[in-house]
Protein backbone atom coordinates (compact mmCIF):
# COMPACT_ATOMS: atom_id res chain seq x y z
CA UNK A 1 0.00 0.00 0.00
CA UNK A 2 1.64 3.61 -0.92
CA UNK A 3 1.39 5.65 1.77
CA UNK A 4 0.60 9.44 0.82
CA UNK A 5 4.13 10.22 0.94
CA UNK A 6 4.98 7.70 -1.45
CA UNK A 7 2.33 8.59 -3.88
CA UNK A 8 4.24 9.39 -6.99
CA UNK A 9 3.63 13.78 -7.51
CA UNK A 10 3.59 12.32 -11.87
CA UNK A 11 2.03 8.93 -13.04
CA UNK A 12 1.52 8.34 -17.11
CA UNK A 13 -0.95 5.42 -17.52
CA UNK A 14 -0.51 3.80 -21.28
CA UNK A 15 0.08 6.86 -22.83
CA UNK A 16 -0.39 7.30 -26.48
CA UNK A 17 0.36 10.07 -28.91
CA UNK A 18 -0.06 10.37 -32.34
CA UNK A 19 0.98 12.68 -34.81
CA UNK A 20 -2.08 11.79 -37.76
CA UNK A 21 -1.42 8.57 -38.58
CA UNK A 22 1.96 7.76 -37.35
CA UNK A 23 2.03 6.72 -33.71
CA UNK A 24 4.96 8.09 -31.91
CA UNK A 25 4.33 7.17 -28.52
CA UNK A 26 2.71 3.64 -28.61
CA UNK A 27 1.42 3.36 -24.66
CA UNK A 28 4.11 4.01 -22.12
CA UNK A 29 3.87 4.04 -18.19
CA UNK A 30 6.15 5.77 -15.76
CA UNK A 31 6.23 7.06 -12.20
CA UNK A 32 7.73 10.04 -11.05
CA UNK A 33 8.30 10.60 -7.01
CA UNK A 34 8.68 13.55 -5.39
CA UNK A 35 12.13 15.01 -5.42
CA UNK A 36 13.73 12.63 -7.72
CA UNK A 37 15.82 13.46 -10.61
CA UNK A 38 14.86 10.79 -13.74
CA UNK A 39 16.32 10.71 -16.60
CA UNK A 40 14.74 9.28 -20.49
CA UNK A 41 17.28 8.44 -22.46
CA UNK A 42 16.84 7.03 -26.05
CA UNK A 43 17.79 7.80 -30.06
CA UNK A 44 15.64 10.27 -32.15
CA UNK A 45 12.28 9.86 -32.83
CA UNK A 46 11.93 7.46 -29.78
CA UNK A 47 9.01 9.98 -28.30
CA UNK A 48 10.95 10.95 -25.31
CA UNK A 49 9.92 15.24 -26.80
CA UNK A 50 6.43 14.09 -27.29
CA UNK A 51 6.58 12.53 -23.68
CA UNK A 52 7.51 15.86 -22.36
CA UNK A 53 5.34 18.07 -24.57
CA UNK A 54 2.69 15.89 -23.37
CA UNK A 55 3.26 16.20 -19.61
CA UNK A 56 3.23 20.00 -20.30
CA UNK A 57 0.17 19.98 -22.09
CA UNK A 58 1.18 21.15 -25.66
CA UNK A 59 0.47 17.92 -27.31
CA UNK A 60 -3.22 16.06 -26.45
CA UNK A 61 -2.63 12.27 -25.88
CA UNK A 62 -4.28 10.38 -27.93
CA UNK A 63 -5.67 7.77 -25.37
CA UNK A 64 -4.13 7.01 -21.56
CA UNK A 65 -4.01 9.00 -18.07
CA UNK A 66 -1.83 11.68 -17.17
CA UNK A 67 -1.82 11.70 -13.35
CA UNK A 68 -0.43 15.13 -11.51
CA UNK A 69 -0.26 15.51 -7.63
CA UNK A 70 -2.71 12.58 -7.70
CA UNK A 71 -5.16 14.18 -10.05
CA UNK A 72 -5.93 13.76 -13.41
CA UNK A 73 -4.68 16.44 -15.49
CA UNK A 74 -5.23 14.65 -18.83
CA UNK A 75 -7.30 17.19 -20.39
CA UNK A 76 -6.40 20.35 -18.67
CA UNK A 77 -4.52 22.89 -21.12
CA UNK A 78 -1.13 24.10 -20.31
CA UNK A 79 -1.74 27.08 -19.46
CA UNK A 80 -2.94 25.86 -16.62
CA UNK A 81 -0.89 23.00 -15.54
CA UNK A 82 1.99 25.95 -15.05
CA UNK A 83 -0.75 27.77 -12.19
CA UNK A 84 -0.18 23.72 -10.77
CA UNK A 85 3.65 23.64 -10.44
CA UNK A 86 4.59 21.94 -14.20
CA UNK A 87 7.35 23.72 -16.08
CA UNK A 88 8.66 22.83 -19.39
CA UNK A 89 12.21 23.50 -20.94
CA UNK A 90 11.27 23.43 -24.30
CA UNK A 91 13.52 21.84 -26.46
CA UNK A 92 15.85 24.39 -28.45
CA UNK A 93 14.93 26.38 -25.18
CA UNK A 94 12.50 28.74 -26.55
CA UNK A 95 13.09 32.02 -25.66
CA UNK A 96 11.65 34.87 -27.08
CA UNK A 97 14.13 36.72 -29.02
CA UNK A 98 12.30 39.63 -29.60
CA UNK A 99 11.82 40.51 -25.86
CA UNK A 100 14.70 41.65 -23.38
CA UNK A 101 16.46 38.98 -20.98
CA UNK A 102 14.79 40.51 -18.04
CA UNK A 103 11.34 40.18 -20.12
CA UNK A 104 11.92 36.71 -20.74
CA UNK A 105 12.77 36.05 -17.00
CA UNK A 106 9.98 37.25 -16.45
CA UNK A 107 7.37 35.99 -18.65
CA UNK A 108 8.03 32.81 -16.68
CA UNK A 109 6.53 34.27 -13.37
CA UNK A 110 3.40 35.26 -15.25
CA UNK A 111 0.99 33.58 -13.40
CA UNK A 112 2.59 34.32 -10.10
CA UNK A 113 1.18 38.06 -8.75
CA UNK A 114 3.13 37.61 -5.08
CA UNK A 115 5.51 40.96 -5.99
CA UNK A 116 8.28 40.89 -3.14
CA UNK A 117 8.59 36.93 -3.96
CA UNK A 118 9.30 37.23 -7.90
CA UNK A 119 11.93 39.79 -7.36
CA UNK A 120 13.50 37.43 -4.45
CA UNK A 121 13.09 34.69 -7.14
CA UNK A 122 14.53 37.22 -9.83
CA UNK A 123 17.77 37.71 -7.70
CA UNK A 124 18.39 34.25 -7.07
CA UNK A 125 18.34 33.12 -10.62
CA UNK A 126 20.72 35.65 -10.95
CA UNK A 127 22.71 34.67 -7.94
CA UNK A 128 22.65 31.25 -10.09
CA UNK A 129 23.12 32.24 -13.48
CA UNK A 130 25.47 35.61 -13.24
CA UNK A 131 26.33 35.57 -17.03
CA UNK A 132 22.49 35.95 -17.56
CA UNK A 133 22.31 39.14 -14.63
CA UNK A 134 25.11 41.04 -16.91
CA UNK A 135 22.85 40.91 -20.24
CA UNK A 136 19.35 41.81 -18.57
CA UNK A 137 18.28 44.63 -20.97
CA UNK A 138 19.63 43.25 -23.78
CA UNK A 139 17.08 41.32 -26.54
CA UNK A 140 17.30 37.24 -25.71
CA UNK A 141 17.71 36.95 -29.70
CA UNK A 142 21.39 38.47 -29.16
CA UNK A 143 22.55 35.72 -26.37
CA UNK A 144 24.72 32.81 -27.18
CA UNK A 145 23.01 29.19 -27.08
CA UNK A 146 24.31 28.55 -23.69
CA UNK A 147 23.14 31.81 -22.38
CA UNK A 148 19.94 31.11 -23.78
CA UNK A 149 19.62 27.89 -22.35
CA UNK A 150 20.29 29.32 -18.92
CA UNK A 151 17.96 31.91 -19.54
CA UNK A 152 15.05 29.42 -20.33
CA UNK A 153 15.85 27.60 -17.66
CA UNK A 154 16.01 30.71 -15.01
CA UNK A 155 12.48 31.15 -16.73
CA UNK A 156 11.02 28.57 -15.91
CA UNK A 157 12.38 28.39 -12.25
CA UNK A 158 10.60 31.20 -11.96
CA UNK A 159 7.05 29.81 -11.98
CA UNK A 160 8.31 28.63 -9.10
CA UNK A 161 7.40 24.97 -10.39
CA UNK A 162 7.20 21.31 -8.53
CA UNK A 163 8.05 19.64 -11.55
CA UNK A 164 10.40 20.70 -13.44
CA UNK A 165 10.59 18.69 -17.43
CA UNK A 166 13.60 19.71 -19.30
CA UNK A 167 14.55 18.48 -22.96
CA UNK A 168 18.18 17.98 -24.18
CA UNK A 169 19.41 20.97 -22.43
CA UNK A 170 23.06 19.99 -23.13
CA UNK A 171 22.20 20.60 -27.15
CA UNK A 172 24.81 21.85 -29.13
CA UNK A 173 26.26 23.63 -25.90
CA UNK A 174 30.01 23.44 -25.19
CA UNK A 175 31.01 20.83 -22.44
CA UNK A 176 31.57 23.79 -19.96
CA UNK A 177 28.31 25.28 -20.26
CA UNK A 178 26.92 22.04 -20.23
CA UNK A 179 28.80 21.51 -16.80
CA UNK A 180 27.16 24.46 -15.46
CA UNK A 181 23.97 23.87 -16.58
CA UNK A 182 24.05 20.68 -15.01
CA UNK A 183 25.13 22.24 -11.53
CA UNK A 184 21.89 24.41 -11.59
CA UNK A 185 19.96 21.39 -12.34
CA UNK A 186 21.59 19.88 -8.86
CA UNK A 187 20.92 22.65 -7.21
CA UNK A 188 17.50 22.99 -8.15
CA UNK A 189 16.99 18.99 -7.44
CA UNK A 190 18.37 19.56 -3.80
CA UNK A 191 15.89 22.26 -3.41
CA UNK A 192 13.15 19.41 -3.52
CA UNK A 193 12.30 20.32 -7.08
CA UNK A 194 10.89 16.97 -9.11
CA UNK A 195 13.10 16.79 -12.41
CA UNK A 196 12.18 15.00 -15.35
CA UNK A 197 14.98 14.95 -17.72
CA UNK A 198 15.42 13.79 -21.15
CA UNK A 199 18.75 13.79 -22.85
CA UNK A 200 20.47 12.92 -26.09
CA UNK A 201 23.90 12.78 -23.62
CA UNK A 202 22.80 9.25 -21.92
CA UNK A 203 26.13 9.22 -19.39
CA UNK A 204 25.79 12.54 -18.51
CA UNK A 205 22.62 12.29 -17.56
CA UNK A 206 22.15 8.66 -15.95
CA UNK A 207 25.87 10.09 -13.81
CA UNK A 208 23.01 13.15 -12.38
CA UNK A 209 19.82 10.91 -12.26
CA UNK A 210 18.70 8.58 -9.64
CA UNK A 211 16.70 6.71 -12.16
CA UNK A 212 16.17 6.33 -16.13
CA UNK A 213 14.07 5.13 -18.48
CA UNK A 214 15.10 3.81 -21.87
CA UNK A 215 12.75 4.33 -24.65
CA UNK A 216 13.28 3.21 -28.42
CA UNK A 217 10.27 3.10 -30.98
CA UNK A 218 7.72 5.14 -28.61
CA UNK A 219 7.93 2.09 -25.58
CA UNK A 220 9.87 2.56 -22.68
CA UNK A 221 12.38 -0.71 -23.23
CA UNK A 222 14.45 -0.93 -20.22
CA UNK A 223 14.07 1.18 -16.52
CA UNK A 224 16.43 0.98 -13.44
CA UNK A 225 18.48 2.95 -11.41
CA UNK A 226 20.94 5.42 -13.03
CA UNK A 227 24.31 3.29 -12.19
CA UNK A 228 22.24 -0.32 -13.13
CA UNK A 229 21.17 1.47 -16.58
CA UNK A 230 25.33 3.17 -16.86
CA UNK A 231 26.34 -0.72 -15.85
CA UNK A 232 23.61 -1.94 -18.85
CA UNK A 233 25.24 -3.83 -21.91
CA UNK A 234 21.96 -2.51 -23.98
CA UNK A 235 22.18 0.43 -22.62
CA UNK A 236 26.23 1.07 -23.17
CA UNK A 237 26.40 -0.59 -26.67
CA UNK A 238 23.08 1.59 -27.79
CA UNK A 239 23.62 4.98 -25.57
CA UNK A 240 26.71 5.71 -24.58
CA UNK A 241 28.71 4.88 -28.08
CA UNK A 242 30.50 1.96 -27.28
CA UNK A 243 30.68 -0.71 -29.53
CA UNK A 244 29.86 -4.29 -28.52
CA UNK A 245 33.21 -6.35 -28.20
CA UNK A 246 33.84 -9.96 -28.09
CA UNK A 247 35.49 -10.73 -24.67
CA UNK B 1 3.66 77.90 -49.33
CA UNK B 2 0.44 78.13 -47.42
CA UNK B 3 -1.21 75.37 -49.87
CA UNK B 4 1.70 72.94 -48.25
CA UNK B 5 0.75 73.75 -44.82
CA UNK B 6 -2.85 73.21 -45.60
CA UNK B 7 -1.75 69.69 -47.29
CA UNK B 8 0.30 68.97 -44.00
CA UNK B 9 -2.11 69.58 -41.81
CA UNK B 10 -4.83 67.93 -43.58
CA UNK B 11 -2.75 65.21 -44.45
CA UNK B 12 -1.52 64.50 -40.63
CA UNK B 13 -5.24 64.56 -39.76
CA UNK B 14 -6.16 61.73 -42.40
CA UNK B 15 -2.89 59.87 -41.69
CA UNK B 16 -3.58 59.64 -38.03
CA UNK B 17 -7.04 58.28 -38.67
CA UNK B 18 -5.11 55.62 -41.25
CA UNK B 19 -2.17 55.04 -37.79
CA UNK B 20 -5.33 54.18 -35.70
CA UNK B 21 -6.88 51.96 -38.27
CA UNK B 22 -3.14 50.70 -39.25
CA UNK B 23 -2.51 49.19 -35.37
CA UNK B 24 -5.61 47.32 -35.74
CA UNK B 25 -4.58 45.55 -39.14
CA UNK B 26 -1.03 45.00 -37.67
CA UNK B 27 -1.90 43.59 -34.03
CA UNK B 28 -3.89 41.18 -35.43
CA UNK B 29 -0.89 40.32 -38.17
CA UNK B 30 1.47 40.56 -35.61
CA UNK B 31 -0.17 37.66 -33.51
CA UNK B 32 -2.02 35.34 -35.88
CA UNK B 33 -0.42 36.29 -39.23
CA UNK B 34 -3.53 37.08 -40.71
CA UNK B 35 -4.98 39.74 -42.45
CA UNK B 36 -8.37 40.64 -40.97
CA UNK B 37 -10.20 42.17 -43.96
CA UNK B 38 -12.93 42.90 -42.10
CA UNK B 39 -11.11 45.36 -39.87
CA UNK B 40 -12.23 48.73 -41.92
CA UNK B 41 -16.13 47.43 -41.48
CA UNK B 42 -14.80 47.88 -37.90
CA UNK B 43 -14.54 51.58 -38.45
CA UNK B 44 -17.78 51.86 -40.73
CA UNK B 45 -19.88 49.91 -37.66
CA UNK B 46 -18.12 52.32 -35.21
CA UNK B 47 -19.18 55.34 -37.01
CA UNK B 48 -23.07 54.03 -37.71
CA UNK B 49 -23.45 52.99 -33.97
CA UNK B 50 -22.45 56.67 -33.16
CA UNK B 51 -24.66 58.37 -35.49
CA UNK B 52 -27.22 56.17 -34.97
CA UNK B 53 -26.84 57.18 -30.93
CA UNK B 54 -26.04 60.88 -31.70
CA UNK B 55 -29.58 61.01 -34.10
CA UNK B 56 -31.33 59.10 -31.04
CA UNK B 57 -29.88 61.86 -28.55
CA UNK B 58 -31.04 64.35 -30.94
CA UNK B 59 -34.49 62.92 -30.89
CA UNK B 60 -35.29 62.53 -27.05
CA UNK B 61 -32.58 65.06 -25.56
CA UNK B 62 -33.03 68.21 -27.50
CA UNK B 63 -30.35 70.54 -27.08
CA UNK B 64 -27.88 68.68 -25.27
CA UNK B 65 -24.56 69.37 -25.39
CA UNK B 66 -22.72 68.37 -28.78
CA UNK B 67 -19.40 67.05 -26.79
CA UNK B 68 -21.82 65.02 -24.67
CA UNK B 69 -23.37 63.51 -27.08
CA UNK B 70 -19.99 62.64 -29.17
CA UNK B 71 -19.14 61.19 -25.29
CA UNK B 72 -22.16 59.16 -25.84
CA UNK B 73 -22.04 58.04 -28.79
CA UNK B 74 -18.11 57.30 -28.50
CA UNK B 75 -19.05 55.54 -25.25
CA UNK B 76 -21.61 52.85 -26.96
CA UNK B 77 -19.61 52.93 -30.43
CA UNK B 78 -16.29 51.57 -28.57
CA UNK B 79 -18.24 48.78 -26.87
CA UNK B 80 -19.95 47.56 -29.71
CA UNK B 81 -17.52 47.75 -31.73
CA UNK B 82 -14.93 45.64 -29.05
CA UNK B 83 -18.04 42.90 -28.49
CA UNK B 84 -18.20 42.69 -32.75
CA UNK B 85 -13.84 42.30 -32.65
CA UNK B 86 -14.52 39.46 -30.02
CA UNK B 87 -17.13 37.74 -31.88
CA UNK B 88 -15.60 37.84 -35.03
CA UNK B 89 -12.32 36.56 -33.69
CA UNK B 90 -14.36 33.74 -31.25
CA UNK B 91 -16.83 32.06 -34.43
CA UNK B 92 -14.96 32.62 -37.46
CA UNK B 93 -10.93 32.83 -37.09
CA UNK B 94 -10.74 30.77 -34.23
CA UNK B 95 -11.39 27.50 -35.81
CA UNK B 96 -9.38 28.22 -38.99
CA UNK B 97 -6.36 28.90 -36.32
CA UNK B 98 -4.34 25.76 -37.78
CA UNK B 99 -5.73 25.93 -41.32
CA UNK B 100 -3.80 27.08 -44.39
CA UNK B 101 -3.58 30.81 -44.45
CA UNK B 102 -5.93 31.45 -47.82
CA UNK B 103 -9.04 30.08 -45.49
CA UNK B 104 -9.10 32.61 -42.51
CA UNK B 105 -8.06 35.36 -45.74
CA UNK B 106 -11.19 34.42 -47.59
CA UNK B 107 -12.93 34.31 -44.18
CA UNK B 108 -11.85 37.71 -43.53
CA UNK B 109 -13.12 38.85 -46.63
CA UNK B 110 -16.65 37.16 -46.27
CA UNK B 111 -16.69 38.73 -42.88
CA UNK B 112 -16.33 42.29 -44.32
CA UNK B 113 -19.51 41.24 -46.85
CA UNK B 114 -21.31 40.37 -43.77
CA UNK B 115 -20.83 43.56 -42.42
CA UNK B 116 -21.76 45.52 -45.06
CA UNK B 117 -25.27 43.81 -45.93
CA UNK B 118 -26.43 43.50 -42.24
CA UNK B 119 -25.34 47.62 -41.74
CA UNK B 120 -27.02 48.73 -44.91
CA UNK B 121 -30.23 46.69 -43.83
CA UNK B 122 -30.14 48.32 -40.50
CA UNK B 123 -29.08 51.48 -41.92
CA UNK B 124 -29.81 51.46 -45.56
CA UNK B 125 -27.81 52.12 -48.38
CA UNK B 126 -27.66 56.15 -48.21
CA UNK B 127 -25.42 58.30 -47.51
CA UNK B 128 -25.94 59.79 -44.06
CA UNK B 129 -25.09 63.00 -42.94
CA UNK B 130 -22.89 63.00 -40.31
CA UNK B 131 -24.25 65.65 -37.25
CA UNK B 132 -21.37 68.36 -36.86
CA UNK B 133 -20.42 67.90 -33.09
CA UNK B 134 -17.92 70.40 -32.43
CA UNK B 135 -17.88 73.99 -33.06
CA UNK B 136 -17.60 74.43 -37.13
CA UNK B 137 -15.87 77.75 -36.96
CA UNK B 138 -11.66 76.76 -38.41
CA UNK B 139 -9.24 77.79 -36.39
CA UNK B 140 -6.01 79.36 -38.20
CA UNK B 141 -2.50 79.14 -36.18
CA UNK B 142 -0.80 80.84 -39.63
CA UNK B 143 -2.21 82.90 -42.02
CA UNK B 144 -3.95 81.22 -45.01
CA UNK B 145 -3.67 77.77 -42.92
CA UNK B 146 -6.94 76.65 -41.74
CA UNK B 147 -7.72 74.05 -38.65
CA UNK B 148 -11.23 72.62 -37.76
CA UNK B 149 -12.06 72.01 -34.07
CA UNK B 150 -12.72 68.31 -35.51
CA UNK B 151 -9.18 67.84 -36.55
CA UNK B 152 -7.26 69.41 -34.12
CA UNK B 153 -9.61 66.41 -32.10
CA UNK B 154 -8.48 63.92 -33.92
CA UNK B 155 -4.78 64.23 -33.81
CA UNK B 156 -4.73 64.58 -29.58
CA UNK B 157 -7.27 61.86 -29.74
CA UNK B 158 -5.15 59.47 -32.05
CA UNK B 159 -1.43 60.43 -30.72
CA UNK B 160 -2.91 59.97 -26.99
CA UNK B 161 -4.28 57.13 -28.02
CA UNK B 162 -1.25 55.76 -29.92
CA UNK B 163 0.97 56.68 -26.67
CA UNK B 164 -1.67 54.55 -24.49
CA UNK B 165 -1.29 51.66 -26.45
CA UNK B 166 2.55 51.59 -27.48
CA UNK B 167 2.85 51.78 -23.24
CA UNK B 168 0.30 49.19 -22.93
CA UNK B 169 2.41 46.86 -25.44
CA UNK B 170 6.11 47.97 -24.10
CA UNK B 171 5.51 48.62 -20.62
CA UNK B 172 2.70 46.40 -18.91
CA UNK B 173 2.78 42.31 -18.48
CA UNK B 174 -0.55 41.61 -20.59
CA UNK B 175 1.95 43.56 -23.43
CA UNK B 176 4.70 41.68 -22.38
CA UNK B 177 2.04 38.39 -22.87
CA UNK B 178 1.08 39.62 -26.19
CA UNK B 179 4.38 39.94 -27.69
CA UNK B 180 5.58 36.67 -26.25
CA UNK B 181 2.34 35.29 -27.59
CA UNK B 182 3.07 36.72 -31.04
CA UNK B 183 6.33 35.38 -31.08
CA UNK B 184 5.47 31.91 -30.12
CA UNK B 185 1.79 30.91 -28.66
CA UNK B 186 3.14 26.98 -27.64
CA UNK B 187 6.19 28.83 -25.57
CA UNK B 188 3.60 31.26 -24.12
CA UNK B 189 1.03 28.87 -23.13
CA UNK B 190 4.13 26.96 -21.39
CA UNK B 191 4.45 30.25 -19.56
CA UNK B 192 1.09 30.22 -18.31
CA UNK B 193 -0.49 32.69 -20.86
CA UNK B 194 -4.28 31.78 -22.17
CA UNK B 195 -3.06 32.70 -25.57
CA UNK B 196 -6.39 32.33 -26.69
CA UNK B 197 -7.59 35.43 -24.46
CA UNK B 198 -4.60 37.03 -25.49
CA UNK B 199 -5.84 36.80 -29.33
CA UNK B 200 -8.85 37.63 -28.09
CA UNK B 201 -7.92 41.12 -26.21
CA UNK B 202 -5.55 41.68 -29.45
CA UNK B 203 -9.28 41.91 -31.93
CA UNK B 204 -10.52 43.96 -28.63
CA UNK B 205 -8.33 46.94 -28.55
CA UNK B 206 -8.21 47.04 -32.14
CA UNK B 207 -11.86 47.31 -32.89
CA UNK B 208 -11.64 49.71 -30.01
CA UNK B 209 -9.63 51.80 -31.86
CA UNK B 210 -11.56 51.25 -35.15
CA UNK B 211 -14.38 52.29 -33.29
CA UNK B 212 -12.72 55.65 -32.56
CA UNK B 213 -11.43 55.70 -35.96
CA UNK B 214 -14.73 55.56 -37.57
CA UNK B 215 -16.26 58.49 -35.51
CA UNK B 216 -13.52 60.29 -36.40
CA UNK B 217 -13.76 60.06 -39.89
CA UNK B 218 -17.11 61.03 -40.25
CA UNK B 219 -16.99 63.42 -38.37
CA UNK B 220 -14.29 64.52 -40.55
CA UNK B 221 -15.79 64.28 -43.59
CA UNK B 222 -19.68 64.93 -42.16
CA UNK B 223 -21.03 61.51 -43.95
CA UNK B 224 -21.25 57.96 -43.05
CA UNK B 225 -22.86 54.86 -44.85
CA UNK B 226 -22.81 50.97 -45.32
CA UNK B 227 -19.42 50.78 -47.23
CA UNK B 228 -17.57 53.83 -45.81
CA UNK B 229 -14.96 51.39 -44.06
CA UNK B 230 -14.09 49.66 -47.46
CA UNK B 231 -11.18 52.65 -48.80
CA UNK B 232 -9.98 53.53 -45.17
CA UNK B 233 -9.67 50.13 -44.35
CA UNK B 234 -7.18 49.19 -47.55
CA UNK B 235 -5.39 52.00 -46.92
CA UNK B 236 -4.80 51.47 -43.47
CA UNK B 237 -3.96 48.05 -44.87
CA UNK B 238 -1.50 49.95 -47.14
CA UNK B 239 -0.13 52.22 -44.06
CA UNK B 240 0.29 49.19 -42.01
CA UNK B 241 2.86 47.18 -44.63
CA UNK B 242 4.61 50.49 -45.76
CA UNK B 243 5.48 50.93 -42.03
CA UNK B 244 6.24 46.99 -41.82
CA UNK B 245 3.64 44.55 -41.00
CA UNK B 246 3.24 43.04 -37.25
CA UNK B 247 5.09 46.38 -35.98
CA UNK B 248 3.46 49.11 -34.26
CA UNK B 249 5.94 51.70 -34.72
CA UNK B 250 5.36 51.00 -38.11
CA UNK B 251 1.77 51.33 -38.37
CA UNK B 252 1.59 54.76 -36.86
CA UNK B 253 4.94 56.51 -39.40
CA UNK B 254 3.08 54.18 -42.31
CA UNK B 255 -0.21 56.02 -41.52
CA UNK B 256 1.12 59.34 -41.05
CA UNK B 257 3.30 58.95 -44.23
CA UNK B 258 0.46 57.55 -46.31
CA UNK B 259 -1.65 60.42 -45.19
CA UNK B 260 0.64 63.07 -46.27
CA UNK B 261 1.50 61.55 -49.60
CA UNK B 262 -2.27 61.72 -50.62
CA UNK B 263 -3.33 64.86 -49.35
CA UNK B 264 0.18 66.85 -50.80
CA UNK B 265 0.15 64.30 -53.66
CA UNK B 266 -3.90 65.35 -54.56
CA UNK B 267 -3.02 68.98 -53.94
CA UNK B 268 -0.17 69.08 -56.67
CA UNK B 269 -1.71 65.77 -58.75
CA UNK B 270 -3.18 68.22 -61.84
CA UNK B 271 0.54 69.78 -61.68
CA UNK B 272 1.91 66.45 -62.02
CA UNK B 273 0.13 65.38 -64.15
CA UNK B 274 -0.04 68.09 -66.70
CA UNK B 275 -4.10 68.70 -66.04
CA UNK B 276 -4.59 65.22 -67.00
CA UNK B 277 -5.96 64.20 -63.57
CA UNK B 278 -7.21 66.26 -60.73
CA UNK B 279 -7.57 65.74 -56.83
CA UNK B 280 -10.48 63.19 -57.70
CA UNK B 281 -7.58 60.42 -57.88
CA UNK B 282 -5.97 60.62 -54.64
CA UNK B 283 -6.80 57.53 -53.49
CA UNK B 284 -4.15 56.09 -56.71
CA UNK B 285 -1.02 57.14 -53.97
CA UNK B 286 -2.36 55.08 -51.69
CA UNK B 287 -2.28 51.65 -53.83
CA UNK B 288 1.14 53.22 -55.95
CA UNK B 289 3.10 53.06 -52.81
CA UNK B 290 1.48 49.53 -51.52
CA UNK B 291 2.90 48.14 -55.18
CA UNK B 292 6.14 49.67 -54.68
CA UNK B 293 6.36 48.51 -51.48
CA UNK B 294 5.42 45.48 -51.99
CA UNK B 295 7.89 45.51 -55.07
CA UNK B 296 11.20 46.80 -53.65
CA UNK B 297 10.69 46.31 -49.73
CA UNK B 298 7.72 43.91 -48.69
CA UNK B 299 9.25 43.89 -45.17
CA UNK B 300 8.06 48.18 -44.80
CA UNK B 301 9.78 51.03 -43.77
CA UNK B 302 10.69 49.28 -39.95
CA UNK B 303 9.87 45.79 -41.08
CA UNK B 304 13.38 44.54 -39.68
CA UNK B 305 13.27 46.61 -36.46
CA UNK B 306 11.31 44.09 -34.85
CA UNK B 307 11.84 44.61 -30.60
CA UNK B 308 8.36 46.31 -30.70
CA UNK B 309 6.35 43.94 -32.69
CA UNK B 310 3.16 43.26 -30.97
Amino acid sequence: MPTEQSAPILELQDVRIRYGQIEAVKGISLQLHRGELVCLIGANGAGKTSTLNAIAGTLPIASGELRYQGQSITTQPAHLRVRQGVALVPEGRGIFTRLTVEENLRMGAYTRHEKQAVEADLERVYSMLPRVKERLAQVAGTLSGGEQQMVAIGRALLSRPKLLLLDEPSMGLAPLIVEKIFEVVQTVVKEGVTILLVEQNANLALEFAQRGYVMDGGLITITGSGDELLRDPRVRSAYLGETEETP
Amino acid sequence: MENLLQQIVNGLVVGSVYALVALGYTMVYGILGLINFAHGDVLMVGALVALQVATLLHKFWPGLHPLLILAISLGVAIPVCMLLGYVMERTAYRRLRNAPRLAPLITAIGVSFLLQTVAMIIWGRNYHSFPPLFPTIPLEPFPGVFITPVQVTILVASATLMVALIMLVNRTPLGRAMRATAENHRVASLMGVDTNKIISTTFILGSGLAAVAGVMHASNYGVAHYSMGFLPGLKAFTAAVLGGIGNLGGAMVGGIVLGLVETIGAGYIEQLSFGLLNSSYQDIFAFVILGIVLIFRPTGLLGERVSDRA
